[in-house]
């Protein structure tokens, strides 16, 4: 048997469903290579060895007793630390958080466990999502498999990492910026952010909530689809969660892998023109286009002018609600508490809790959140970036008027060196200048990888309208068919 | 802090006018809690009713409770209030240790219910309240503070919350000021919380008692010199009974008046309800106003109810107290003044109740609004936690009616019956207060009465019928006031006849 590591998630899947392999082997050959290759990725803040093989053993039993197993029961996964696992450290790598085991699982992985799919153990990110690089994590950063000394994009680089490395075949990531599809984009791998809504957010640590969606990364298009289909759905414990039936993305997926695009037509955002982006990005992103169009594909030009002021806006709307969500952390009721000396007041240790726990961005966006929702203030910040959030969504009604999915490069720039965007914010939010738009509108995108730049990867980003996730599925499948995958270089 | 001379309320009254305004919580009887399933039952074991979404653990998500929504929009409609046919939650942030978020889920601009009014009657006059909102949001939890002599956060060891009530549904009511109203403000700040409370019960959202704070008023009061614009008002909270409220309007406008009089001004500022002394105290100063930075609350859906489910919950309204109240004066045969006290004393309810359990409206209002009410006012509390049910008191005026004991005795029943010895024949049995009504034991105690008064005994038979008194006094007092006093006269007229 070749080492299953490299194998696909449909391709576990079918062997632990027609019984060729054991999900306990699987799950075994994954944690050897996690214990092989960790030390040197540092993918995951926790390896959950011990339910992951009892996970793995339940799945085999389930199987042997003749049940119906589902499209991925057996295959390993690794989980973003942002989302609660039930008696599983849970930190969102943050130190005020260290420690702590929920006592509930977040949907989204109440659905993976019942899917039969198999927890490896949870990865790291950015402090509470927040960051393009995995350096804001409060347990050192992770380290890119391309090149170690570079970073593997953030929030979600462990959940990319992972996958990258071939430590895991699948990972669960959190978009609220780009989160899972910048990642993507810089390790080589795929990462859809779901319409806001298709996916819970039930159980996911809060930074952004009208913006956060948990979502799906993998290897290859339609793993991801398959991961897709598991997770999203209508979830009555989010009242924020869309009770719509969720569109085949397994079959979209399936359908773009034949290669076919006639018909489709794709829309080129014409302020995405390439300023500020690294020349071999924007080579990669039209050797793309070309290959779609030979796939039958039009390509039309169409104009989102509003676009431009969508890192601003972001900027304004997400820190003043992460400043709303990470109130609860104070040391009351869980988690870290500092100075608790039986003498400090209460505001005293609170504050002293917060100082401890906190890292410097996190700190950062708190003021700045808390700056743009103070009373004489909200009108201009916060306000005003709602109003451009409505006219941002208009851009993108309008241009669906006109094509099927909109396209760009993932992120302007390849995985660039740990310590080099750090010093200051600006540089490193420029990260996700292509992907905010987004999340400010709602709808799905997908980063699918589509070359190579000084040898490090380039991602090719599919934005749809909201709740037809299924287009840009097929859109990416039939790239990745025409393109094909891309694996760094051996650890 | 300078001390001034405090001026009578008449005097603070002829210079200066009051302008009021309340603000109320309703605790909401649903099963559930605002957010989450926990159940809202009080007195609960301290944080036996939590979960992941009422703790604030991370991750968890807030679900509207439709049922609260329900009865927030049918006691906007009883208010007379528009219903919004789109509003929004929003979080009001700050950190606070029984508030598990560090915001609470609350509406600020764009209540669900606006622009309402409701009708009070004082002194036989009708006084309008208009309503500026009435909307919904989440309780705190409480904290308890150990290990200090006061109970106070100050000097305690060990500061303990309880999440039982943190998400439990609140419901804001708030008026409009109130001016015109003169020297009679404490009574229509009373009359409104009387009557919001009536309507609330009539409702059937909450079980609206203020001694367990499911019900909690905060009064707004400012004075103004005649013609002058309104002057700086103060919010005084810890109001927990009708009474409270009347008197906290009171203190406020004669300590108001005394300070302007002294030529000081009123600080804008939150007080506090004593109510030992009755009077109002600053509450703790806050070092700079806070600002709560209200925005929308992303984690819920706006609320956009449908106004045909608004029309069919206003066709469904029950018959509210003032209509009510209009209708069992007719069936009672009461007047205007006489309802007015019945509603004053909170005895509405009560003798409805008696008089379905069988007494007359009469016998039913006599022991309400007479001794019952006595003692409720000597122990200060409501009529309805006396202790007699209407249910006894119905069958306390049955024994009257049935002659088995007279209003005298029927009083000792009534002592029994609250000093919870049993039902009124229970106790009438016991106790044995029966009416002597045996003529043959009667006889025997009339004749030895007109033998121990034979001056008397003569009057009578000489036609003076009025001095049979003086006998049936005396029988009365042989018997142990046992006997029923018409028998015994007409008992005492036959022998001399
Ligand atoms: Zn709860």
């Amino acid at each position: 048997m070749t080492d299953v590591t490299s194998l696909t998630a449909a391709q576990i899947a079918g062997l632990v469903a027609s019984g060729e392999a054991s999900a306990a082997e699987v799950t075994r050959a994954h944690l050897d290579r996690i214990a092989a290759v960790d030390d040197r990725v540092h993918a995951f803040l926790h390896v959950d060895t011990q339910g992951a093989v009892q996970a793995a053993e339940a799945v085999d039993r389930r199987r042997a007793a003749g049940e119906e197993l589902g499209p991925l029961a057996g295959v390993p996964i690794a989980v973003k630390d942002v989302l609660t696992t039930r008696g599983v450290p849970t930190t969102a790598a943050s130190k005020i958080l260290e420690g702590w085991r929920p006592p509930y699982d977040s949907t989204v992985v109440e659905r993976l466990r019942a899917a039969g799919t198999v927890m490896l153990g949870k990865t790291n990110m950015d402090e509470f999502a927040m960051g393009s690089s995995t350096e804001y994590s409060a347990y050192g950063p992770t380290n890119n498999p391309w090149d170690l000394g570079r970073i593997p994009g953030g929030s979600g680089g462990g959940s990319a990492a992972a996958l990258a490395a071939y430590e895991a075949p699948l990972a669960i990531g959190t978009d609220t910026g780009g989160s899972i599809r910048q990642p993507g984009a810089v390790t080589g791998t795929v990462g859809a952010k779901p319409t806001y809504g298709g996916t819970s957010r039930y159980g996911l640590i809060a930074f952004s909530s009208s913006l956060d969606t948990p979502g799906p990364c993998a290897r290859t298009v339609e793993d991801t689809a398959l991961l897709h289909s598991v997770i999203a759905g209508h979830d009555p414990r989010d009242s924020t969660s869309i009770p719509q039936p969720v569109p085949d993305v397994v079959a979209a997926a399936r359908l773009g892998a034949t290669g076919d695009l006639t018909g489709v037509r794709l829309g080129i955002v014409s302020e995405f023109n390439g300023e500020g982006a690294e020349p071999g990005v924007m080579a990669a992103f039209r050797e793309s286009i070309e290959a779609l169009t030979k796939l039958g594909a039009e390509v039309v030009e169409v104009s989102c002018p509003n676009f431009q002021y969508a890192l601003p806006a972001y900027y304004l709307i997400a820190p003043s609600e992460a400043s709303s969500n990470l109130a609860r952390f104070d040391g009351v009721r869980y988690g870290l508490r500092a100075g608790d000396d039986g003498q400090r007041s209460l505001e005293e240790v609170m504050s002293m809790t917060r100082e401890a726990g906190f890292g410097a961005e996190v700190k950062r966006r708190i003021i700045i959140g808390t700056y743009a929702l103070s009373s004489g203030y909200y009108d201009a910040y916060y306000g005003q970036a709602q109003k451009v959030r409505t006219l941002i969504t208009r851009d993108f009604e309008s241009a669906f008027e006109r094509v099927d999915v909109l396209v760009s490069p993932t992120t302007p720039f390849v995985a660039f060196p740990f310590g080099s965007r750090t010093a200051d914010p600006y540089q490193m939010y420029l990260s996700d200048l292509y992907t905010i738009p987004t999340n400010l509108y709602g709808g799905p995108a997908i980063s699918v990888p589509c070359g190579l730049s000084e040898g490090l990867p380039v991602g090719f980003q599919i934005m749809a309208p909201t709740m037809a996730d299924d287009r840009m599925y097929r859109v990416g499948a039939a790239l990745e068919s025409a393109v094909g995958t891309f694996t760094p270089p051996a650890l | 802090m300078t001390t001034f001379a405090l001026p009578s309320y008449d005097e603070a009254t002829s210079r200066y006018e009051p302008v009021i305004g309340l603000e109320t919580h309703v605790e909401l009887g649903t099963n559930t809690k605002m957010f989450c399933g926990c159940p809202t039952e009080f007195g609960a074991e301290p944080n036996t009713q939590v979960c992941p979404v009422c703790l604030a653990l991370p991750g968890a998500l807030p679900v509207a409770n439709r049922a609260a929504i329900e009865a927030t929009i049918r006691i906007g409609l009883a208010l007379n209030c528009s219903i919004a046919e789109w509003c929004r939650f929003a979080r009001k942030n700050y950190f606070y240790p029984d508030m598990p978020k560090n915001f609470q889920t609350s509406q600020y601009d764009e209540p669900l219910c606006v622009d309402g009014y409701v009708d009070v009657e004082v002194d036989g006059e009708t006084v309008r309240i208009g309503i500026e909102r009435v909307h919904l949001e989440e309780d705190t939890g409480k904290t308890l503070h150990v290990g200090g002599a006061t109970g106070r956060i100050h000097g305690a060891t060990e500061s303990l919350v309880d999440y039982n009530r943190a998400g439990i549904p609140l419901v804001e009511i708030v008026t409009k000021p109130v001016p015109g109203i003169g020297a009679k403000a404490p009574e229509v700040a009373k009359a409104y919380v009387a009557e919001l409370r009536d309507i609330l019960r009539s409702l059937n959202v909450s079980d609206v008692r203020m001694e367990q704070g499911s019900l909690r008023c905060d009064v707004n009061t400012s004075l103004n010199l005649p013609g002058a614009e309104w002057g700086t008002r103060t919010e005084t909270k810890n109001v927990n009974s009708l009474r409270s409220v009347e008197r906290a309007v009171r203190s406020e406008i004669i300590r108001q008046a005394g300070l302007l009089d002294a030529g000081g001004s009123i600080l804008q500022e939150t007080r506090h309800f004593q109510e030992d002394t009755g009077d109002t105290r600053p509450g703790r100063s806050k070092e700079t106003a806070t600002d709560y930075r209200y925005f929308p609350e992303p984690d819920l859906v706006p609320m956009a109810p449908d106004p045909a489910w608004v029309a069919e919950l206003k066709a469904a309204l029950p018959e509210l107290p003032r209509v009510k109240r209009a209708r069992l004066r007719e069936e009672w045969g009461v007047s205007e003044l006489d309802m007015q006290s019945i509603v004053n004393a909170g005895a509405v309810e009560l003798i409805e109740q008696t008089i379905a359990a069988g007494a007359s409206a009469a016998g039913a209002r006599k022991w309400w609004l007479g001794e019952l009410a006595r003692r409720a006012n000597e122990s200060g509390q409501e009529l309805s936690m006396v202790g007699a049910t209407p249910a006894q008191v119905a069958e306390l005026q049955g024994l009257v009616d049935a002659g088995k004991i007279n209003d005298k005795l029927a009083r000792s029943v009534l002592e029994g019956v609250l000093a919870g010895e049993g039902d009124p024949a229970a106790v009438m049995a016991a106790r044995g207060l029966e009416v002597v009504s045996d003529t043959g034991a009667l006889t025997a105690a009339v004749d030895d009465a007109i033998a121990a008064n034979p001056d008397i005994a003569a009057k009578i038979r000489d036609g003076k019928v009025a001095a049979a008194g003086a006998l049936v006094g005396a029988v009365m007092k042989a018997t142990r006031g046992q006997a029923d006093a018409k028998t015994v006269r007409d008992l005492i007229l036959e022998r001399l006849s």
